[in-house]
């Protein structure tokens, strides 16, 4: 168990491309940070340079405490998840795993037993003396995990380690990734582009885009306050709605602007009112979304509202109704810089 | 494009013909390749199946059936089992040679380094040189008066001044110049041939190794070597086959001497028939090794089609 610092941390690579543009982040002991970000921010750069698979421009990378720039992967006390698992496929699940205790030297004895508990952990017991293309996706994973976990590494590093599975199994890796790590308590760096499995697995996000880290925090806070547009426009599906009024953004969640009958008056502040011009209704089963314009506030931005089931007012394409948001749901963004400014009274309601 | 424009497109209405049948097409296409290999490999090989069965000569225009009488006489000739233990030592000792330094060389080029296109330049060169070409040269090389080996090693003083080693006339060092050049002419499709092999193995499997804590002969032998086996073996299949049927360098180095002391089986049969005359014996010391061969590959390309690079 460690810590995992970066400071300043660059990667350049030739022909002057920027892919990790001075990167600070402290990973606390035991946690499970996710770097959240499109393809191409540079996300799987930064894990690759922590991993030293990847010499850093510019930088130091501490891990436990220890600067370990100059250290190769091997003597990082790491193990690394690859997203298309790497599993060696000349060599029978039980040599997978035996692999790294055989490279560090382990002795002989202990690694049968070592091998049989990492494979008990992870349920593949009966799949020891089989070869890779013998797996289906999720017992390859399951074995990706078993090797990278079974000489006790100071950090875990997954790049992407779920994408590969189909959408039904992938809810229930994720669920068993977070057990496993909360019951080995392993520091933990998770790569995806994917914000629902950063949502449901990160202790904290770092939500990543063009080499710079946007915003870091739990994963409520980053949903619920972005520090910026991108943030606010990358997490969430559908993402924040964002609406130009008088020169600044104004963005709030498509779930936040509901028929005032949906609206809970309890107490939990002032409520905003809109008028929504929806012009289509699309029925999910689990609820509706609603396309459509806030016609008097801005004419021009298409915004999306979702109902959930729960929700039953008759919502119809082609008319317009009265919606309201809570005044505190409202977040302001500047549009030059995209960054969050102070909240500010919306206009008053104008003639249509 | 504006709309009267799109409007004058015309669709392909015309009905199906010959290219759009992946039959006919597959046909026309194969025709000329099956076609040279009928002429020029088939043709000949059964012309030399039935003339190993037979007595004919250059000269004779009414041949006999004499069973297996040719093959025979070869077995009871001296000259043929040398050669035989020839192409054996031949042909082994130089593919072994070449795929331990293949894989090197491979290994080696598979690294990022400054002049990395030079080295991949000279490595190939001996391969799009002509080979009679290349052999003319090393007959230089290793001329008894002027060989450029000996002159060298003399003036750095390896050799003393009784040492004069003729590289061709003495039967060892024949046998070790003509490996010497075979190795390096083959060297260089079989160091592509690995390369190849090399590059298909995924990066992340290299990574994962690397993190995992391989080092660098458990890297080379647990993971690298194993997964390129199979294109490894594809190499060997390759050169095997070339060497036990080649006789360009014993052609021009050596004729086969001294003392029948480099004669292989294909040398062997060229002279045998050519030269002198006898056809069928000639044929005979051809096919001779044709089962060989046969069983040799359909082996190899047994392994390489099971074991499989990712």
């Amino acid at each position: 168990m460690a810590t995992v610092e970066t400071r300043a941390l660059r990667k350049e690579f030739t022909g002057h491309t920027t892919a990790v543009d001075g990167v600070d982040l402290v990973i606390n002991e035991g946690e499970f940070l996710v770097l959240l970000g499109p393809s191409g921010c540079g996300k799987t750069t930064l894990l690759r340079m922590i991993a030293g698979l990847e010499t850093q421009t510019s930088g130091d990378i501490l891990i436990g405490g220890r600067v370990v720039n100059e250290l190769p992967p091997r003597a990082r006390k790491i193990a690394m998840v690859f997203q298309s698992y790497a599993l060696y496929p000349h060599l029978s699940v039980a040599s997978n795993i035996a692999f790294p205790l055989k490279a560090q030297g382990a002795p002989r004895n202990s690694i049968a037993g070592e091998v049989e508990r990492a494979a008990k952990m992870f349920g593949i017991e009966r799949l020891l003396q089989r070869k890779p293309r013998q797996l289906s996706g999720g017992e390859r994973q399951r074995v990706a995990l078993a090797r990278a976990m079974v000489r006790h590494p100071d950090v875990f590093l997954l790049d992407e380690p779920l994408s590969n599975l189909d959408a039904k199994l992938r809810n229930l890796a994720r669920d068993e990734l977070k057990q496993f790590q909360r019951r080995l308590g392993t520091t933990t760096i998770y790569v995806t582009h994917d914000q629902v499995e950063a949502m449901g697995l990160g202790d904290r996000i770092a939500v990543m885009s063009g080499g710079k880290v946007r915003q870091l925090g739990p994963p409520q806070d980053v949903y619920d306050e972005p520090a910026d547009t991108f943030v606010a426009g990358f997490l969430g599906s559908p993402p924040m709605n964002l609406v130009h009024v008088d020169g600044v953004l104004v963005g709030f969640r498509p779930e936040q602007l509901l028929p005032p009958s949906a609206v809970s008056g309890d107490g939990s502040g002032p409520t905003v009112p809109m008028r929504f011009a929806v012009e289509r209704v699309e029925h999910l089963g689990a609820g509706r979304l609603l396309y459509g314009t806030l016609p008097d506030l801005a004419p021009n931005d298409k915004i999306i509202v979702s109902l959930a089931y729960t929700v039953h007012s008759t919502i119809e394409a082609g008319h317009a109704y009265d919606f309201r948001v809570h005044q505190s749901n409202l977040k302001f963004f500047d549009p030059e810089s995209g960054l969050r400014v102070p909240a500010r009274p919306l206009p008053a309601r104008r003639s249509a | 494009m504006t709309a009267p424009a799109l409007a004058r497109l015309r669709w392909n209405e015309r009905a199906a013909g010959v290219t759009d049948s992946t039959r006919w097409l597959g046909t026309i296409m194969l025709a000329p390749a099956v076609v040279y290999i009928a002429l020029v490999v088939a043709v000949p090989f059964l012309m030399a199946i039935g003339y190993s069965f037979s007595s004919v000569t250059i000269g004779t225009s009414t041949p006999r059936f004499v069973g297996l009488e040719n093959f025979k006489d070869a077995l009871e000739d001296p000259a043929f089992l040398k050669s035989l233990g020839n192409t054996a030592i031949f042909s082994l000792v130089s593919q072994t040679l070449v795929i331990v330094l293949a894989s090197i060389l491979a290994i080696a080029l598979q690294r990022k380094f400054r002049g990395k296109w030079l080295v991949r330049l000279l490595i190939l060169l001996p391969w799009v040189a002509p080979i009679s070409l290349g052999s003319i040269g090393w007959l230089w090389i290793f001329d008894p008066v002027y060989s450029v080996i000996n002159w060298t090693l003399r003036h750095v003083g390896i050799f003393g001044p009784d040492t004069w080693p003729i590289w061709l006339g003495q039967p060892n060092l024949a046998m070790a110049s003509i490996i010497g050049v075979h190795v390096w002419r083959t060297l260089p499709l079989a160091t592509i041939i690995s390369l190849g092999g090399l590059s298909s193995i995924p990066q992340d499997i290299h990574d994962a190794a690397e993190v995992d804590g391989a080092g660098f002969f458990r890297h080379l032998f647990v993971i690298t070597l194993p997964l390129v086996l199979p294109i490894l073996l594809v190499a060997v299949l390759f050169g095997l086959v070339f060497s036990i049927t080649d006789m360009i360098v014993v052609y021009v180095l050596t004729r086969g001497g001294p003392f029948d002391s480099t004669q292989v089986l294909a040398s062997l049969a060229f002279f045998k028939s050519i030269d002198g005359g006898d056809l069928s014996g000639g044929a005979a010391v051809a096919l001779f090794l044709l089962p060989v061969l046969a069983v040799c590959a359909v082996l190899l390309l047994r392994i390489a089609r099971r074991a499989e690079v990712v």
